[in-house]
């Protein structure tokens, strides 16, 4: 049985700038089951911190719904929004940013339950502490080191106790690892995806990276532009790509196999402006398989085939 | 073709004395290189790679750095030894760099077509009008129109950038070409168009060319020949298709077990464990003894030997010591 915790219907998030407004997520639609993680993958500034923090209310929304457990959190008050943050937390690429470089390890671990005000006693607190400590592995003798005394790999760890501290049902992974070596990468990964089945957690997992996205996601969503362009399980994205930027971004991928001999789709020019973009779908200027309705006909993400959704005229004018 | 040599660095030890201590930043390291042939330099954050690119240059910044001691042949002559004005002939000229950050070597108030210009007039005998119409055509070997040449750096995207890094690295046409994460900071369809760039220029020019990476999947893409570095040494050197299809080092093996593979379903990640060891309080013997699975009581008290265990490929292990005597 699969059970939706989260939906997010028709979310918009524009920011307006001197030069017009800009369109930083526009209208996208997804959902996770729980226990489950969606990987959303895209380049910078396509949109993924953006709606990840839109998610959970950190920014507050232009446009949509933000379903969580069937409650649309957008229209929650101050109180419930209180309960929501307890069960909803985030964890940032840079950790060091994030950290307060004055408290020490255990201190920043303790913070969340002084913040929310728990009523524990002191060794009740240490006690967690130690235990979160000990969940995500970090060695109880480094309690009493600032963040700065730490590597990159223990730092992540510490923002992951934290983000454990009270016990969520969904964390918003924003590029966890992006910031780490391959080896400690690997490492990280290694304990979310234990975390994970070990507390039932539910992931939206953000990355520019696909071959990491690939490695954690159940389902993947790839962002262009602030839109979804493909929403599809993990497994057939890779198999058989149906947007054109999906499989550009997929062949600009360096494999590391040296038996590997992909044809390359090189994409020309850059990404363009997400401000007051112009109607049509937004890859339009770089897409190798453009036609004439998609420069004026924004594409809609429409149902392919079972589980697998796409944005794009061309695919949808093959498939009927 | 015969092979000939371009690159030959012997032992080649760089410290950084710094109040905490000494970092021992480069240590006893060894690599060589053909004409025309690209060498990926592959290693964790701290290993030592831009220090190594840096001390071909001799651009080590002293103080804190230092060459403590080893020779960097170019062509036969033995960089270390040259003067300070000696090097300023060779830099861009014969060996040029491109760094991560197009930025900071950018000018930000010169016009780019100026800023390329200004190393061919440097190297080559030429008028300021010849100059700049070389400039020109680089700038279309890279891919930007030359009528953007007056146009400022910030006027261009990150990608482009780095096209004009790559301009200026090639513009005369030298023999080696270090670039140190040419692609780190660019999104991958970017990267896809920079790294294919460069394949091809590089092929153009028959340029030999160090590429600094921490990314396999470049290495698989563009590289002849693979050194991994660990904590300042080189652990093993191989031929692409030797080493990625016989890794021989723990590290190295550690490393492909570490990154998620986007052609297998079944992908467990086997990470390495531990950290990379502090340079300036490195540990004795085999710098990779206490992350090794395999190690030792003797790893922690020699330093292995560089060992080929055939094909010129060299491993620092001494589990492959045994084909030493052969
Ligand atoms: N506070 C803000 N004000 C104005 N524009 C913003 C703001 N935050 C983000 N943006 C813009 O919104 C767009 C989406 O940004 P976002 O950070 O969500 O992208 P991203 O996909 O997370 O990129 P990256 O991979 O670089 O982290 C970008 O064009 C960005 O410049
Ligand atoms: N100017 C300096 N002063 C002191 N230590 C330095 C200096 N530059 C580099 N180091 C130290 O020397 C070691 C090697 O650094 P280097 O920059 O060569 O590594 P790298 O392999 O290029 O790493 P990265 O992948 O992070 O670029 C590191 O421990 C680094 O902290
Ligand atoms: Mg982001
Ligand atoms: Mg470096």
């Amino acid at each position: 049985m699969t059970e939706k915790l989260l939906e997010v219907k028709n979310l918009k998030k524009y920011f307006k700038t001197a030069k017009g407004l800009l369109h930083a997520v526009d209208d996208i639609n997804f959902s996770i089951n729980k226990g489950e993680t969606l990987g959303l993958v895209g380049e910078s500034g396509c949109g993924k911190s953006t709606t990840g923090r839109v998610v959970l209310r950190l920014l507050e929304a232009s446009g949509g719904e933000v379903l969580f457990n069937g409650e649309d959190i957008l229209q929650y008050n101050k109180k419930q929004m209180s309960a929501f943050r307890e069960n909803a937390q985030i964890v940032f690429q840079d950790p060091f940013a994030s950290l307060n470089p004055r408290m020490s390890v255990s201190e920043i671990i303790a913070e969340p339950f002084i913040i929310n005000k728990k009523s524990m006693s002191k060794t009740e607190r240490y006690q967690k502490v130690k235990k979160l400590m000990e969940t995500v592995g970090l060695a109880s003798r480094l309690e009493n080191t600032y963040p700065h005394e730490l590597d990159g790999g223990r730092r992540q760890r510490i923002g992951i106790a934290r983000a454990l501290a009270l016990n969520p049902s969904f964390i918003v992974q924003d590029e966890p690892v992006s910031a780490l070596d391959v080896s400690i990468q690997a490492q990280i990964l290694n304990l979310m995806e234990d975390l994970q089945k070990e507390f039932g957690l539910t992931y939206l997992f953000i990355s520019h990276d696909l071959s990491v996205i690939k490695h954690v996601s159940n389902n993947i969503a790839v962002m262009y532009l602030g839109k979804i362009v493909e929403m599809t399980d993990f497994s057939s994205i890779f198999k058989d790509p149906l947007h054109p930027y999906t499989k550009a971004l997929l062949s600009a991928i360096p494999i590391p196999n040296v038996d590997d001999d992909l044809e390359r789709i090189l994409l020309e020019g850059d990404v363009p402006s997400p401000i007051a973009p112009p109607p049509g779908c937004r890859f339009y200027g770089r897409c190798f398989m453009r036609k004439d309705i998609c420069k004026d006909v924004t594409p809609e993400l429409l149902q392919v085939s079972e589980g697998r959704y796409c944005a794009c005229h061309v695919v949808h004018g093959q498939d009927g | 073709m015969s092979k000939e040599k371009l690159l030959d660095i012997e032992k080649l030890t760089i410290h950084y004395v710094t109040d905490d201590g000494v970092v021992c930043a480069v240590n006893d390291l060894n690599l060589s290189l053909d004409r025309g042939e690209t060498v990926g330099l592959v290693g964790e954050t701290g290993a030592g790679k831009t220090t190594t690119a840096l001390g071909i240059l001799r651009l080590v910044p002293n103080p804190p750095g230092k060459i403590i001691g080893g020779k960097i042949f170019l062509d036969g002559e033995n960089l270390i030894a040259k003067t300070e004005s000696e090097m300023r002939k060779i830099r861009g000229n014969k060996v040029s760099m491109i760094f991560q950050d197009p930025m900071t070597s950018l000018n930000p108030v010169i016009p780019i077509g100026e800023q390329i210009a200004e190393v061919i007039s440097l190297h080559e005998r030429v008028t300021a009008k010849e100059a700049l119409k070389k400039a020109e055509e680089m700038l279309e070997k890279v891919g930007i129109g030359a009528e953007r040449s007056k146009e400022f750096p910030h006027q261009f995207s990150g990608g482009m950038r780095q096209r004009v890094g790559i301009a200026i690295a090639l513009a005369c046409n030298p023999e080696l070409l270090i670039a140190d994460e040419p692609t780190t900071a660019l999104d991958v369809t970017i990267q896809a168009q920079v790294l294919e760039l460069m394949r091809g220029l590089k092929k153009e020019f028959n340029t030999a060319m160090i590429m600094i990476t921490h990314d396999l999947g470049i290495v698989a893409k563009i590289c002849d020949k693979v050194a991994i570095m660990y904590a300042g040494s080189i652990v093993e050197f191989a031929d692409k298709y030797d080493l990625f299809k016989n890794p021989k080092h723990p590290y190295t093996v550690g490393l492909f077990g570490s990154i998620p593979n986007i052609k297998n379903d079944d992908d467990t990640l086997k990470p390495i464990m531990g950290l990379m060891p502090d340079p300036s309080n490195l540990p004795s013997g085999c710098p990779f003894h206490p992350r090794c699975e395999q190690a030792g009581a003797e790893c922690a008290q020699v330093v292995p030997a560089n060992v080929d265990i055939g094909n010129n490929h060299f491993v620092k292990c001494v589990l492959f010591r045994k084909q030493e005597v052969e």
